[in-house]
């Protein structure tokens, strides 16, 4: 799912004669090259938090032995989830640089109507998902009609909900104050795990449709006589994601039960093909179809986005729209690791999410950004929490800690922005 | 208000030119009080680089964002090919064939090359974008324009220079077959290096025989490009004149009104 990211290209030596224009043969500047030139302009892209990363990972490998066992790995992934998927939604409203400081808070609404339709109501759970996915949409609708329409900044329409959201899962929860999940579907979206075979079968799928994708675009390009992607590249690419993806697999296949007698524990967590599927989904849309583009033309230059012939009301509104819809799936997820809702429920996460998406990459000016950053900035973010957990902090230092990496990329973002301003 | 002015519409200098792409006549704008534009003849013909030039307040923009639909004239008819149309819309202007690229270029600068250049009018291929059709074409087009300036079509529009971005903005004018292209500005914001690969451009789009205007304050680049040049003059057309037959000193005058069409005569 790398961004066609081809690399210095193929002499195909169908056009490559002396005089014709060096345009003809360069094909896509992705890549190693294309790679170079952008962080020289400063465009650094997911390249810091990816190493931010694996320092963490490794500093916390080496002072606490139990960050690196199976069973915390699998932890991590239910624990990153909500982020992840938060932030993901978010990319699409920052990439138009705006906000959604209501998309935690539209998880809590979608939660609260779907602990109270399946617990109390006895509705059965398809309706009660679909209503509550269908509520975080009207909530992104909403927001996105006062932000187009009406003109108000997003980040008071999203402000105002934060505050109103609150309330509303008051009132939807009642003064019980919590509502206990029984309903086995929602509960294992975040407690059950594939078969281990399942797991394998996930994992043939990915690399194999990895691979297929890529192979298929290449063929495409070479058909017209078009410089592609080199086949070697390709394979490379395969192949890390290919080992890598072995590697976590193999370990979540491990028993990694405390007690494996009595109850035994392994496979993928069901949480992850969710995650690989939305990533897919979204990275499909934002980079092979016309609307993605419109999103990124919006975020980089509205007036020359709507003399394109671009609607600029439909692109906010369907943006804030996929946002708080991805918001209230996240609410799912949430409903399910807690096993119960809360009147406090995503009150919290929202500025977690945005840090994730922010640490990976996406800028908060907009028109730069990309879906995989979500992962990335989200797992810096549960790597933290998770590690510094481990060591025992307190939620106090967690939240510093998470606070000023935060500060960091903005200013890292706002920096690199200034670069690109000034260096034309 | 329709004053008569020097050599306008319908008596081309030089005689046997081919009939116009666009021909406005008795074009009246008003904005409240303020009548901008008093009675406008204008053409368009192809083949030919037009100049319109004029003080600041003059009417040049009024005009150019009316035969692009952005503000439709009071009164006043225009021809496209003969025949009788109201531009109503920039997408009437587009259906007509007229494309205008704006001083400010209107272009993402984080999108590359081919997507600027097909930003809003994608090529599909089922669903998705098809990538390799666009990039072709927009080699085709660059090429077809002698551009060699740029070096990958993948280029991000931030890392091009003024006169690269100004070139982009253009290909995507000519890309869809336009017969009509106004150029508000091309070259104000340009070094010496970068406004001659700009006027070599209009070049060829003047050989592959599109109707070009220009609109500039730079009397050089004007002279270097223009076969006809239009002078406004506080919402007049005072002055149609064939650059090969005027001077800069002359134009000058007809600018700043110390020469007008009636002393002309």
């Amino acid at each position: 799912m790398a961004n066609g990211m081809a690399s210095p290209t193929e002499q195909s030596g169908t056009m490559a004669t002396a005089e014709e224009p060096g345009y003809l043969r360069s094909g896509q500047q992705d890549g190693l090259r294309g790679g170079l030139v952008r962080l020289r302009s400063g465009d650094m892209g997911s390249l810091p938090a990816l190493i931010g990363l694996v320092v963490l990972v490794i500093l916390f490998a080496l002072l606490r032995p139990t960050f690196l066992t199976p069973l915390n790995f699998a932890n991590f992934f239910t624990q990153a989830a909500l982020v992840m998927i938060l932030a993901m939604g978010l990319v699409f409203v920052l990439l138009l640089g705006e906000i959604d400081l209501s998309a935690g808070v539209t998880s809590g609404v979608a939660a609260a109507i779907l602990a109270v339709l399946i617990q109390k109501q006895g509705v059965a759970w398809p309706i009660a998902v679909t209503a509550a996915l269908a509520s975080g949409i009207a909530i992104g609708l909403f927001i996105g009609m006062m932000v187009a329409r009406i003109g108000v900044p997003s980040f008071v329409v999203t402000l105002a909900l934060f505050l109103g959201l609150q309330g509303l899962v008051l009132v939807i929860i009642g003064e019980g104050g919590n509502i206990r999940i029984t309903e086995p579907v929602i509960l294992a979206i975040q407690n059950r795990n594939l078969p281990p075979l399942l797991g394998w079968v996930f994992y043939a799928i990915v690399v194999v449709g990895y691979l297929t994708a890529a192979l298929l675009g290449r063929r495409q390009r070479l058909v017209r006589g078009f410089p592609a992607t080199p086949l070697l590249t390709i394979l490379a690419k395969a192949a890390v994601l290919a080992l890598l993806g072995f590697g976590m697999v193999w370990v979540l296949n491990l028993e990694r039960s405390i007690n494996p007698a009595k109850n035994p524990l392994s496979g993928v967590p069901i949480i992850v093909p969710i995650i690989a599927l939305l990533t897919i989904v979204f990275w499909f849309l934002l980079n092979r179809t016309a609307f993605g583009r419109h999103i990124y033309a919006v975020g980089g230059n509205v007036e020359a986005a709507r003399r394109a012939g671009i609607s600029i009301s439909y692109v906010r509104i369907v943006c804030f729209c996929i946002c708080s819809g991805t918001a209230a799936f996240a609410g799912l997820v949430y409903a399910s690791r807690a096993a119960s809702v809360d009147p406090n429920a995503g009150r919290f996460v929202v500025l977690s999410a945005v840090a994730a998406a922010v640490i990976g990459g996406t800028s908060l000016f907009g028109g730069r950004g990309r879906i995989q950053d979500a992962l990335i900035g989200g797992a810096v973010v549960a790597v933290i929490d998770n590690g510094m957990g481990l060591l025992g902090y307190s939620a106090g230092t967690k939240l510093m800690i998470t606070g000023g990496v935060l500060m960091l990329a903005a200013s890292a973002d706002a920096l690199s922005r200034r670069r690109r301003l000034t260096g034309g | 208000m329709v004053t008569t002015t020097a050599g306008l519409g319908e008596h081309p200098p030089g005689g046997e030119e081919p009939a116009p792409f666009l021909s406005a006549t008795g074009i009246v704008k008003s904005f409240g009080p303020v009548h901008v534009l008093r009675g406008v003849d204008f053409a368009i013909r192809p083949g030919t680089v037009t100049a319109l030039v004029g003080d600041n307040g003059a009417g040049k923009t009024t005009l150019i964002k009316g035969l692009a639909g952005i503000q439709p004239f009071d009164a006043g008819r225009v021809q496209f090919e003969g025949r009788e149309v109201h531009i109503d819309s920039p997408r009437a202007a587009a259906e007509l064939g007229i494309e205008v690229v704006y001083q400010d270029l209107a272009l993402c600068d984080n999108l590359d090359i081919v997507q600027n250049m097909f930003l809003g009018r994608e090529l599909h291929r089922g669903v998705t974008l098809d990538e390799a059709a666009m990039e072709h074409r927009a080699g085709e087009t660059l090429r077809g324009l002698s551009v060699r300036t740029v070096s990958s079509l993948r280029q991000q529009v931030a890392q091009l220079s003024g006169g690269q971005r100004q070139t982009v903005a253009i290909a995507r004018a000519v890309l869809w077959n336009r017969k009509v292209v106004i150029l508000d500005e091309p070259t104000a914001a340009l070094g010496v290096a970068q406004t001659e690969q700009v006027l070599a451009l209009v070049r060829e789009l003047r050989s592959a025989g599109l109707g070009v205007v220009i609109i500039s304050h730079n009397l050089q680049d004007v002279f270097a490009v223009a076969d006809l040049i239009y002078v406004l003059y506080l919402g007049t057309m005072t002055a149609c004149l064939p650059a090969a037959q005027t001077t800069p000193g002359e134009v000058v005058e007809y600018i700043t009104g110390g020469r007008t069409a009636a002393q002309d005569a």
